[in-house]
């Protein structure tokens, strides 16, 4: 099972802080495609991911009880 | 000690310089950043920071220790605020001390931008007729390796 968190604008779109569903397997690609379509999701394209708070390539694969976390463009400061 | 914070209750600036003072130390620069009431002629009335904490605190380590890398015998520490912050409020806090006076300045200059790059935290901005998530102020995204790519350190 996968822990995936939504922050800032993907937060509101999902309307949920965060989901549960094993997406071991699966690349960080094909994570971003199902959960871009489940949810209707239109920036994801432009968002970061995390696994396990370290950002991640599209090609890297998810294990089973990784936190994945999608990161909009960032306005901190 | 702390060096590395996310923190829902208002900053105290001294307690964040406190921690960098050190005997080597010929400067100490503090970088505060404050909620600007006016952003292109738009009038914003408060602001929602939001953080994936547990990443922040470890991006915000990262970046004080890239720089304690590329100026030696420098200490830094950086606290950032979540939560509604009204106009004139502190959201960031980030003191470096260093041997010379010039280094302190680059490092601390280094550490903001570096914020905007690679820190998970956003700013909703609330205005009279709306609200937004506000995102990409560098107007790229950040670097999966987290590594900087060239000096962009303008606004």
């Amino acid at each position: 099972m996968n822990k995936i968190l939504f922050f800032a604008h993907l937060k509101d779109a999902v309307g949920e802080e965060s989901i549960r569903i094993d997406l071991a397997g699966k690349t960080v690609a094909e994570v971003k495609e199902f959960l871009a379509k489940e949810y209707q999701l239109q920036k994801l394209d432009t968002a970061m991911t995390a696994v396990n708070e370290e950002f991640a390539g599209d090609d890297e694969v998810i294990h089973p009880g990784d936190e994945i976390a999608f990161i909009p463009p960032v306005s901190g400061g | 000690m702390n060096y590395y914070e996310i923190s829902k209750e208002p900053i105290d600036i001294q307690a964040i310089i406190d921690k960098v003072v050190q005997r080597d130390a010929g400067a100490i620069t503090t970088f505060i950043g404050t909620v600007r009431e006016l952003t292109k002629g738009k009038k914003t009335l408060f602001l929602i920071y939001e953080a994936y904490e547990s990443m922040a605190v470890k991006k915000l380590a990262q970046i004080g220790q890239e720089i304690e890398e590329k100026w030696p015998n420098s200490k830094v520490a950086i606290t950032h605020r979540v939560g509604k912050l009204d106009i004139t409020d502190i959201a960031v806090v980030i003191a470096v001390s260093t041997p010379h006076r010039a280094d302190a300045y680059e490092a601390n200059r280094y550490a903001i931008e570096r914020i905007k790059e690679i820190v998970p935290i956003w700013k909703k901005e609330h205005w009279e007729d709306g609200e937004e998530w506000i995102g990409d102020q560098l107007e790229k995204v950040a670097y999966p390796t987290g590594k900087p790519e060239g000096a962009d350190l303008h606004e």
